[in-house]
């Protein structure tokens, strides 16, 4: 379900060439035990010039908390269609998301990077908790978060 | 109507107005704490100066809040480890851990939504909406009780539980309304019903790129006091095209990097600004004070959920379940019932059952509850009402007479009006009398003329019924077996006799309590909780009609005590004054609420005749916290009838009882109760102007005596044994 859904939103979000050529990614994130209430989580993608591409995923369902996932937001201008569709809930402290997609294979070793905004309430909001270049190397290699993020990783 | 709206919703939602009570009680503590315990920043510090200071000692510093209580806390990356604490603003160091309280993350959670997400703030929220709900019809029952919404504070009369709820409400009601009304705008809010989100200005394309200016020479930092602040966040390191943001209690805005320039500004909106303001009065966080005051109002919800119960158990003890009762809008008969100890209650079950029976739709409810407007269908009113003490309402009919008269007009559907009473009594069936000639002073057409029942008189209800039967077309046999309250077996422990020697045989019984359950304890059900001036029924073989008699003990003194003369052919006195200790005797308890001392150190007036003064002598026994207590007893000879004569001596040595003045009937000059108050008048009337509670126990002659004598002491004073009557100053148990 979560990938049909996700795919219906990147051949809006992330109209690329040969996007015919997809295959499956699978984004697990896991969270450390920072003590605190479920993380709003953002996952998105900007190309090589630090450009806003389109969403991936958006964790935590409450449009009106998305102003502190401040990078994200500032890309998007809170522009809530962007996570229409590929919104889920919060992700509580030492939990693991884990998010399935169909994603283009021109998205990879092409100098596009995958970030992640996280907040959390009543403690510091953390934009660009992840930033992951998306490179064919690179899959299966965790990467630890600045704050709330234990380890991230995409595996093909 | 409003009674239901009330007591549904609050039997509904007490469990989970008690958590969400309970729980925002103590949320109310932290904004105060929080408040006491963050160092405050010196008047007239700027942005520009707290935001130097900080980056001082925190180079890497990426933001900085200031919450509502004034405290600070600054979030900064020490070579890639994130750090965060709450700062002082004269150091710009860090003074105590900035992590979330878990205590209060903790009550947060559970009293916005159960820990159970989204479906669970949607509960809390029909909570609110109960609660809400409960505090407006509440209100309006207050007001009914009292007499209108000038007289919001009167003085409360009535059993304990129902007084306290009331007492609770009618301080707590504020809070509770502020609070439920608050958190039904903060879920809406939650759920993006409300346009308030906030408005941010959009980020100039074009940026300095340049990096590095000092931050306290910021012209908008300047101009900032950090009273005004909300936040301060910092460009990303490294990123030319970043900004400041700066968020104040006015908006939001940029400022460049490089040049210190103001780049871009966002007011708040004007939703904004009042979900701002709710939210403050919800939290107190940046209202301390008033938090502190609603937590403390919501403290009163579980004590009101508690003795709303009670309330509401008492009321369904007193009456029998009426199957199949219609509503007031949908019923052809109205029958409404004034009762005072729920024995009318029974024959109104019957006489629904009979005329359901006979295909009729029919509503049974208190005489309290009349509201003509309501009943739609209505052909015709039956009124059942019993009568209390000499002629007043009884406990279900408070405030009938009052709105009867308010009626621009009368019901044009037929009433018949029965009443109950006893016909030993002058005042017979008198509350009765009184509404219907009220009824009729209204011109309300009548179904069939007034009739009256004696001592429950079955034969006398039945005939009642083939009249109303015939009046309305219908077969009507009314067979009613009187539902009597459960009674227990008390057993005789002593009795001392008097007056044996005159022929005037009378007795004080004492009787073992009876063992209560827990849960009987718990409740205060029957014997578990009692009090002199109480009244037990006592049912004699070969009757079923139970005979009331005064309690001269309470609970605490650890038996039932009775005061008895025996009458001659009387049967239940002769079956009681026979009995020897062992023996046995089935009964059940009745309160009396309205024949209490009450509380406060006041002097007590008591007057009594005979075995009146079983309930008086009760109440100096119980007088342990010495309150002044004078004791006028009228008695026909001392040899006779002078009932506690042995212990009156100890209790005046022991500060219960101040003074006794006693009178005697027989001999050669009489002497009544009423002539000894006379005697003393000027002392009577200084007591009672001072403030004295007046309670008169015993015969109906001997009450009428005692209120014209008063009458005459009060005169002088301007004060009249009415006007005393109506503050509830002066009581009387008459039989």
């Amino acid at each position: 379900m979560k990938s049909l859904l996700a795919t219906l939103a990147l051949t809006t979000a992330l109209t690329l060439p040969g996007l015919a050529m997809a295959r499956p990614v699978t984004l697990t994130t896991t969270l450390t035990n920072y003590g605190g209430d479920g993380a709003y989580l953002a996952l998105y993608v900007t190309d090589s010039s630090g450009t806003y591409v389109g969403s991936l995923w958006m964790a935590g369902d409450k449009s009106r908390y998305y102003e502190h996932l401040s990078d994200w937001y500032r890309a998007t201008a809170g522009d809530p269609a962007q996570v229409n569709g590929i919104t889920g809930a919060s992700v509580g402290a030492g939990r693991t998301l884990e998010i399935t997609l169909d994603l283009a294979d021109t998205l990879f070793d092409a100098g596009y990077t995958l970030h992640i905004d996280a907040a959390v309430e009543d403690m510091r909001d953390s934009p660009n908790e992840v930033a992951v270049p998306l490179t064919s190397e690179g899959a299966g290699t965790p990467v630890q978060g600045r704050r709330y993020i234990a380890s991230f990783s995409y595996d093909m | 109507m409003i009674r239901a709206l009330h007591r549904w919703p609050g039997l509904l939602a007490l469990a989970l107005l008690t958590v969400l009570a309970l729980s925002g009680a103590a949320l109310s503590v932290f904004p105060a704490a929080e408040r006491l315990a963050a160092p405050q920043a010196e008047e007239g510090l700027t942005v520009a100066a707290l935001a130097d200071r900080i980056q001082a000692v925190y180079p890497g510093v990426e933001q900085i809040r200031r919450s509502p209580s004034g405290r600070i806390t600054a979030y900064w990356f020490d070579q890639g480890t994130p750090g965060a604490a709450v700062i002082d603003p004269a150091t710009g160091e860090g003074v105590a851990s900035a992590d979330p309280n878990q205590v209060e993350r903790w009550l947060t959670n559970l009293h916005r939504s159960l820990f159970l997400g989204d479906g669970g703030r949607i509960a809390m929220a029909a909570g609110a909406a109960a609660m809400l709900v409960l505090s407006l019809s509440g209100a309006a029952l207050v007001a009914r009780r009292t007499g209108g919404w000038r007289r919001w504070f009167a003085p409360l009369r009535g059993p304990l539980a129902g007084r306290l709820h009331v007492e609770i409400a009618r301080i707590a009601v504020v809070g509770l309304v502020l609070s439920a009304t608050t958190a039904l705008w903060m879920t809406a809010s939650t759920f993006d019903l409300l346009p308030d989100g906030g408005a941010t200005p959009t980020i100039p394309a074009e940026v300095s790129g340049e990096t590095g200016f000092p931050l306290d020479q910021m012209a908008r930092l300047q101009q900032t006091p950090v009273a005004e602040l909300r936040e301060l966040s910092f460009p990303y390191p490294g990123d030319t095209t970043d900004v400041f943001t700066l968020k104040t209690d006015q908006g939001t805005g940029y400022l460049d990097q490089g040049t210190g320039a103001f780049l871009a500004w966002a007011d708040l909106t004007g939703w904004e600004r009042v979900s701002e303001t709710i939210y403050m009065l919800h939290t107190g966080q940046g209202a301390a004070v008033l938090g502190l005051v609603l937590g403390f109002m919501a403290l009163g919800v579980p004590a009101m959920g508690a003795t709303g119960v009670l309330v509401w158990l008492a009321g369904r003890r007193g009456r029998p379940r009426i199957r199949g009762n219609q509503p007031a809008g949908r019923a052809e008969t109205i029958l409404l019932v004034g009762s005072e100890g729920g024995t009318t209650w029974g024959f109104a079950a019957t006489l629904h059952a009979a005329l359901t029976e006979a295909g009729q739709t029919v509503h049974v409810g208190p005489m309290s509850g009349f509201a003509p407007e309501r009943y739609t269908r209505a052909e015709r009113v039956i009124i059942l009402a019993a009568t209390y003490g000499d002629g007043a309402a009884p406990a279900s009919a408070a405030g009938f007479l009052d709105r009867l008269s308010a009626l621009d007009s009368v019901p044009d559907i037929p009433l018949a009006v029965l009443g109950f009473g006893d016909r030993s009594f002058p005042a017979y069936c008198a509350f009765a009398n009184a509404v219907d000639q009220a009824a009729r002073a209204k011109g309300w057409p009548e179904l069939t003329p007034l009739d009256t029942i004696d001592r429950q008189s079955p034969q006398d209800f039945a005939r009642w019924g083939r009249a109303l039967g015939t009046a309305l077309g219908l077969n009507l046999e009314l067979s009613h077996q009187p539902v009597l309250p459960k009674t227990e077996t008390l057993t005789l422990i002593s009795r001392r006799d008097y007056g044996a020697e005159v022929q005037a045989g009378a007795s004080i019984l004492r009787f073992a309590l009876p063992r209560a359950t827990l849960w009987q304890r718990l409740r205060g059900d029957r014997f578990a909780r009692f009090m002199a001036g109480d009244l037990i029924g006592v049912l004699p073989a070969g009757s079923p009609v139970p005979r009331l008699y005064s309690l001269a003990s309470g609970r605490r003194d650890g038996f039932v005590e009775i005061v008895v003369r025996k009458h001659p052919g009387g049967l239940a006195s002769s079956q009681l004054t026979a009995l020897e200790p062992g023996d046995t005797i089935a009964a059940f308890l009745r309160r009396n609420p309205g024949f209490r001392p009450g509380r406060g150190q006041t002097p007590l007036i008591l007057i009594g005749a005979g075995t009146g003064i079983g309930p008086l002598a009760g109440f100096v026994r119980g007088n342990a916290r010495r309150r002044p207590v004078h004791l006028f007893f009228g008695m026909r000879h001392p040899d006779s009838d002078f009932f506690y004569g042995n212990d009156f001596p100890a209790w005046q040595e022991e500060g219960r009882l101040t003074r006794l003045v006693t009178a005697v009937s027989r001999g050669a000059r009489p002497h009544y109760v009423q002539d000894a108050l006379r005697d003393d008048a000027a002392q009577v009337a200084r007591l009672i102007r001072e403030g004295a509670r007046v309670m008169v126990c015993g015969g109906r002659d001997m009450a009428a005596g005692v209120t014209d004598a008063l009458a005459e002491i009060l005169a002088p004073s301007g004060l009249t044994p009415a006007a005393l009557k109506a503050e509830g100053r002066y009581v009387e148990d008459v039989y």
